[in-house]
């Protein structure tokens, strides 16, 4: 154990473990639901729950969190209710936004959390903007997006890198390079074959982390995010991750990768990493980790029985919320 | 109609062999979009996808990477590419997967796709086709299940095709492809997925041409304009006027830009009452453009307003419950068409 690692406080470590376990577990029965037809699909965070759990430790309610099409664990490490969110996928009237949004579109104001985004790249100038506001508004808290290596490739990333560092403004562009934009590999789409080498382009700090490790992300979040509350602008982080599953819903990944470079991944999992960081530092016992991790189950089950209890919204609904007032 | 002389193709099938077909006629053709073969680079994953919706299987193996092209998530990028490759000799379809993605490449749509012919006085053609997919239904929420014909079909340059099943789905691509104007391909993701499919698809090359609306029932009471899957709908809608007595004719319009307006004011004179059924958002839409050359050019023949059916003017919900009511039922059309015939 690294001094640094140490100095993680016992709270925050055992906080970021029942996160992740809380993600996988949530996933897993996302999972299920498509599987067994009660809903269209989803596109499973599985394996990827380090990145946002790693961030997120650093963060307030009133940080703002903006997600992309693969949202659920941001969601989840931002504290939103994982009730409605069940209740959301289930298109039931007591979701997080009233059945209207489903997997692709979770939102939580209230939480911070401005919204996963089924556009790809849409929501990174949204996030430009969110810093924008804190930074008018003489606040200080900070703004982080969530991106796919894909949505690297989106124009709105440039600008949105360029503009952050003309106006300094306080935002974490997160890239979560999980190899893939669907079928089409990274060393195919990405030239120069790295997210991070193009914040230099930018002038601004670009770093690539293990996104497996969720320590690792903790650490570099948090001297981005305190970077960006001290005013001193944006930073580029690119997480090496890997997603188990395919793409959406049913999409089997072995149309186009490897059992053995899925295994590479599987055996870097970032639960089993933590699992044995834990009991190895001497933080928790396997005992109470096994304890969380029922606890987890747990939460899905009741989360579960929530959704499926709700009532879907009325039909009246359907024209509700189109604006604030109209005429 | 069963019989041994019938070719059944899926939506999807009988746009892949129109596309096999003119990548064989023409050199020229190149095709780009996201994962439009997939596993892009890695030859043991070739054609991994074949297109989200399986379109564009088969082509890579075929034509190969230099004219089959999976591209990074860029589509302002790689659209505008299709214009310039357009402009120099080529003859490009770009696959914009889903038609709300339009947001992120209308600079290149709008503002150069539908303007360089007129611009350089005609001195510049752009022989390229957008294929994109469209409607509800899916559960796919609001940014992925839009229709949006009248925001491309309100530029002049632009023309716009609306397929409504695998026959015409081959022809219209075929003729989309070999057009030396923009032409914008609108494919509905219900229709792609199965319904209204296996009928029958000559094997052979064929154009149906662009400008073109189809007229696939007769009838003599009410005229039911669709607009790709719709056209679907007023069909079965016109099944349960059938046995509540009255006869519908049902226009099938394909062609959006150019309109074929004779069709469409010839059956109306016929049976004096009109239901135009569009699955866009209501305001400023095909079915208010309709309305509107029906009641200017066919006023006196109608005996009922003009009926316009479309989705709300509301972004499309995920509930299943809510979806069910967004789009245009046949059990609302017909409804529709009752409360003007009975
Ligand atoms: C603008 C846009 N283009 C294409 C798509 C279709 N699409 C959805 S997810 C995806 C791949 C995204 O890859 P990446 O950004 O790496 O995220 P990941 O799925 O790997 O998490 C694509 C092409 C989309 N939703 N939006
Ligand atoms: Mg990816």
């Amino acid at each position: 154990m690294t001094k640094s690692q140490s100095s993680i406080p016992k709270d925050t470590l055992m906080w970021m473990y029942e996160t992740l376990v809380l993600i996988r577990r949530f996933e897993e029965q996302a999972k299920r639901e498509a599987d067994q037809g009660r809903i269209l699909g989803t596109h499973s965070a599985i394996g990827e729950e380090a990145t946002p759990t790693g961030i997120c430790a650093h963060l307030r309610d009133d940080d703002y969190v903006l997600g992309n099409h693969r949202s659920h664990h941001h969601c989840i490490a931002k504290g939103v209710d994982i009730n409605e969110m069940m209740a959301e996928l289930l298109g039931k009237a007591t979701g997080t936004n009233k059945g209207k949004g489903g997997t692709m579109h979770i939102a939580d104001a209230t939480k911070g959390m401005l919204g996963a985004n089924g556009v790809v790249g849409s929501n990174i100038p949204v996030a430009t903007g969110c810093a924008l506001s804190a930074k008018v508004q003489g606040k200080d808290n900070v703004s982080v997006v969530f991106f796919g290596d894909g949505a690297s490739s989106q124009g709105s990333l440039h600008e949105s890198m360029n503009l952050a560092s003309i106006w300094n403004l306080p935002v974490l562009f997160v890239c979560e390079n999980n190899r893939y934009a669907e079928s089409t590999p990274f060393e195919y789409a990405v030239a120069g074959q790295s997210v991070a080498n193009r914040a230099a382009g930018y002038g601004m700090p670009g770093v690539t982390v293990d996104g497996q490790n969720v320590i690792e992300v903790y650490e570099v979040a948090g001297e981005a995010v305190e970077r960006a509350r001290r005013g001193e602008g944006p930073t580029l982080i690119e997480a090496m991750t890997y997603r188990y599953h395919g793409h959406f819903g049913a999409d089997n990944p072995r149309g186009y990768r490897t059992a053995e470079e899925q295994k590479y991944y599987e055996d870097k999992d970032c639960i089993l990493y933590m699992e044995q960081f834990l009991i190895e530092s001497g933080v928790a016992t396997k005992e109470r980790l096994e304890e969380i991790d029922n606890d987890a189950k747990a939460k899905v089950i009741k989360a579960t029985q929530f959704a499926i209890d709700s009532p879907y919204p009325d039909p009246s609904e359907l024209l509700s919320d189109v604006y604030i007032k109209y005429p | 109609m069963v019989s041994t002389s019938v070719r059944a193709l899926t939506y999807a099938q009988a746009v892949n062999e129109a596309f096999h077909q003119e990548f064989e006629r023409d050199p020229s053709v190149i095709l780009m979009g996201e994962d439009v073969a997939g596993g892009a680079g890695r030859s043991e994953f070739e054609d991994a996808w074949g297109g989200v919706f399986k379109l564009t299987g088969g082509l890579i193996g075929k034509f190969g990477p230099e004219r089959v092209r999976d591209t990074p998530i860029s589509e302002n990028g790689f659209v505008g590419a299709a214009v310039g490759a357009a402009a120099t000799g080529l003859r490009p379809i770009a696959d914009l997967m889903f038609v709300g993605f339009v947001g992120v490449c209308g600079d290149q749509i709008f503002n150069n796709m539908s303007k360089m012919h007129y611009m350089f006085g005609g001195k510049v053609k752009l022989p390229l086709t957008v294929i994109t997919s469209t409607g509800a239904g899916v559960g796919s929420a609001a940014q992925h299940s839009e229709t949006l014909y009248s925001i491309f079909v309100h530029f002049p340059g632009l023309k716009c095709v609306a397929p409504s099943n695998p026959y015409n789905a081959k022809g219209l691509h075929a003729a989309a492809i070999r057009d030396d104007d923009p032409v914008i391909v609108f494919n509905n993701k219900q229709l792609m997925g199965g319904v209204g499919g296996g009928i029958h698809v000559p094997e052979d090359s064929y154009v149906f041409p662009i400008g073109k609306a189809d007229r696939p029932k007769e009838g003599t009471d009410i005229t039911l304009i669709g607009i790709s899957y719709t056209t679907y709908q007023c069909l079965k809608a016109a099944e349960i006027l059938e046995q509540k007595g009255f006869s519908a004719e049902v226009i099938d319009l394909l062609s959006l830009s150019p309109l074929d307006e004779d069709a469409v004011l010839s059956s109306v004179k016929k049976t004096r009452n009109v239901i135009i059924v569009d699955e866009d958002y209501p305001m400023c839409s095909m079915a208010s453009e309709l309305s509107a050359i029906i009641a200017e050019q066919a006023f006196d023949f109608l005996d009922s307003p003009p009926i316009r059916l479309n989705a709300p003017h509301a972004s499309v919900p995920y509930s299943p419950v809510l979806e069910a009511e967004y789009i245009p039922s046949p059990e609302k059309i017909a409804q529709a068409a009752l409360s003007i015939l009975e």
